[in-house]
């Protein structure tokens, strides 16, 4: 079964302010989606409002994954029907290993007894790793404490790839990572398109696009999406900047603003 | 206004249970004096806890106790608690008032280790146990270690002599189970010129029909260039006050390592102090303390340098649920001369409840200017930042949040080096935070 992934009229506030003022986005299994637009429009609230952030109240609208209401759902079963998030800014955590905290993760999708074998696991996160080029020290490392910016956005896609899931967002993954990097992290991303997975790839730059080849390029402004196209949206962008699209449709201030 | 300390036994009594258990003259002097102290002395005064309004008064009377030949007369409980080096090396099992089991490999009481309990040695050692006994933790000192000194029985004595390296740790095991008993060993060590030992135990209680005090000593002399590593772990049900006293004294290049985990039920006051007197001495503390139900907690990590080039590491973890109350104390004083000492301290809490408090109070006293000393402290609540992050995994709310909790430990509990005891711990507050 392809994936069906459907987001109606989402507004979402923090602090009793909306930043989300209506987002409308369909998505299919196979399809790349990028989303970019200036500082402070509201993608990162997008990103989290779809995981279930609990900073950020849902006040309208629907998402549905594969006919079922996500919004209805709690952040840990959003993640096990298949909704990921790479994370503009993951999570610390000390005393937790990456490798007991993964291994939870997979073993929270599986029932009760056949969890999987700490070999087996040892054995898929390895080669995970070496396909992201990571030392194999990261598995016993703390969950991305001191980590550098590259390294927690690789242990990000690691995650990603660990998980299988139907539903991708990845939010800003190549700030911070240098040239070999993003091809690496690309390649990952790469790796996992599948008929089956849609991903929805939030990016400031065209950088990230040249590898991983968007079906479409949304632009958000003000907490919406204004304007929609294919990869040559993207390309424009990046030559000419957002003027134009604001002067197109005659916004002024882009941000989600006051109001 | 003072508060009168009642005393459990009188003069006679006390005397009268001296005589009967054949102790030397100096030894029932010592207690009657104590006696006379105890009658005189407050209760300490400890940082933001009530300790008056504490049960501080069940001591019941001595009692004696029957030896036993062989472990399996022991409380089932109890039998799981031996490790497993130390059933075929060295154990003391001290059963309420007495200790009735002691056993010390063939190999070691070869080397000259002594290790008995210390009513014996008071007897047997006299000598050694004299010019020991109450110099570190002094009977004067207050209401509680003066009844400890006139009212202590069973415990420990462990002598390692000049350069014998005891590999093996050494165990002992306290038990309190009769609330008409008191119950207050005391533990002496000695570790003598270059040797070096461990040394672990168990502090538990059985079923209990009202409540017991469990006032408790230890003493550790560390000689120069020895080395002692002390692990304790408390879990007494909550019928049981615990006030425990641990102070160690390190002479020139010694080392004392102390871990010690809280895992009583009832409140307790625990005041770990090591006295770094030599040149080059040195002290690693760890605490790790789950709080639950309705636990007053004080504990108190202490380190004084008086010997130049002396680090001190102290850290504690404590997790609160429920309506438990921790303060928690560092204490890091240098004193003038003790040029390159090194004092740090990290103090932290997590609560997990609302009506759970801690506080962490990290106090340096330095009168010397040519040291280095850091604290670190903090108090907070489960991260829902890293709820979060954990959950967006699949990771449900509880397992998230269980893991946070053993994270927060991990770092204390991952350095203990004893692979038995780091599995008990991790039971133990597994079964604390109920789950
Ligand atoms: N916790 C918060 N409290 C108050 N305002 C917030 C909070 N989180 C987000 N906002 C506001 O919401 C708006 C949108 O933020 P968001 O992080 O979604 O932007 P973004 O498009 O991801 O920007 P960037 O490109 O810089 O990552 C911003 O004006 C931001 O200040
Ligand atoms: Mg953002």
């Amino acid at each position: 079964m392809t994936t069906n992934f459907v987001i109606e009229g989402l507004k979402a506030s923090i602090e009793g302010k909306e930043i989300l003022k209506g987002i409308n986005l369909k998505m299919k299994g196979g399809e790349i989606h990028a989303i970019m637009g200036p500082n402070g429009t509201g993608k990162s609230t997008l990103a989290s409002a779809l995981m279930g952030h609990p900073k950020y109240e849902v006040t309208a609208g629907s998402v549905l994954l594969n006919d079922e209401e996500v919004l209805e759902m709690a952040v840990d079963e959003r993640a096990r029907s298949g909704l990921f998030l790479g994370m503009q800014y993951p999570s610390e955590i000390s005393g937790v290993t990456n490798s007991d905290f993964l291994r939870s993760a997979i073993n929270a999708r599986r029932e009760e007894g056949s969890e999987i074998s700490l070999i087996r696991f040892i054995r898929q996160m390895e080669a995970k790793m070496k396909e992201l080029d990571m030392n194999p020290e990261f598995l016993h490392r703390y969950l991305n404490e001191g980590f550098s910016g590259g390294e927690k956005k690789r242990n990000e896609i690691l995650q990603m790839m660990m998980l299988d899931p139907k539903i991708v967002i990845l939010d800003e993954i190549d700030s911070g990572l240098d040239i070999d990097a993003l091809k690496i992290v690309a390649n990952g991303v790469n790796a996992m398109r599948s008929e089956d997975r849609g991903f929805l790839i939030i990016t400031h730059y065209q950088r990230l696009l040249d590898y991983v080849k968007p079906d479409f390029v949304h632009v958000m402004m003000q907490g919406r999406i204004v304007k929609s196209g294919g990869p040559e949206l993207a390309q424009r962008l990046e030559a000419e900047g957002y003027d134009w699209v604001k002067e197109e449709l005659g916004i002024e201030d882009e941000t989600v603003g006051q109001a | 206004m003072t508060t009168q300390t009642i005393l459990p036994v009188n003069t006679e009594s006390l005397q009268a249970t001296s005589l009967r258990n054949n102790e030397p003259n100096w030894l029932t002097e010592l207690r009657l004096e104590a006696l006379e102290l105890a009658s005189q002395l407050e209760l300490p005064r400890l940082e933001k806890t009530r300790i008056d309004r504490w049960n501080t008064q069940s001591y019941g009377a001595y009692q004696e106790s029957t030896v036993i030949d062989s472990l399996e007369n022991l409380p089932v409980s109890v039998q799981g608690l031996i490790k497993d080096e130390a059933l075929e090396g060295s154990l003391i099992v001290q059963h309420n008032s007495g200790v009735v089991y002691t056993h010390l490999s063939s190999e070691l009481a070869k080397q000259g280790v002594i290790f008995m309990d210390l009513h014996t040695a008071a007897s047997e050692h006299g000598d050694l146990v004299k010019s020991y006994l109450h110099k570190a933790i002094e009977k004067g000192e207050n209401a509680i270690t003066a009844l400890h000194a006139a009212l202590w029985n069973g415990g420990v004595f462990l002598y390692v002599p000049k350069n014998v390296e005891v590999t093996l740790p050494l165990q002992a095991i306290f038990l309190t189970d009769e609330e008409q008993s008191t119950f207050a060993p005391h533990i002496l060590i000695i570790a003598d010129t270059n040797s070096s030992v461990t040394y672990v135990d168990n502090y538990v209680s059985g079923e209990i029909e009202g409540n017991v005090v469990h006032n408790g000593s230890v003493e550790v002399f560390v000689k120069a260039g020895a080395k002692v590593r002390y692990a304790t772990v408390h879990q007494f049900g909550n019928e049981v006050t615990d006030l425990s006293y641990r102070r160690a004294v390190v002479e020139n290049d010694g080392v004392i390592e102390w871990i010690v985990g809280e895992m009583n039920d009832g409140n307790t006051m625990s005041d770990t102090s090591s006295i770094l007197k030599g040149n080059g001495a040195s002290t690693d503390a760890k605490v790790i303390a789950v709080g639950s139900g309705a636990q007053k907690l004080n504990y108190t990590t202490r380190a004084q340098h008086f010997g130049k080039n002396t680090p001190s590491q102290m850290i504690t973890r404590a997790v609160l649920r429920e309506q438990s109350t921790a303060i928690i104390n560092g204490i890091t004083k240098i004193e003038h001369g003790a040029s390159k000492a090194d004092g740090q301290q990290t103090e932290k809490v997590l609560m997990l409840s609302p009506k759970a408090r801690g506080d962490a109070n990290p106090i340096l006293l330095i009168d010397e200017d040519d040291v280095t000393a850091g604290h670190a402290a903090s108090v907070g609540q489960v991260n829902a930042e890293q709820v979060y992050y954990l959950m967006s995994r699949g990771i449900s709310r509880t397992e998230a949040e269980a893991l946070i909790i053993y994270g927060f430990l991990a770092p204390v509990v991952s350095q203990i080096p004893l692979e038995g005891l780091r599995t008990q711990l991790q039971a133990l507050v597994e079964r604390k935070l109920g789950r």
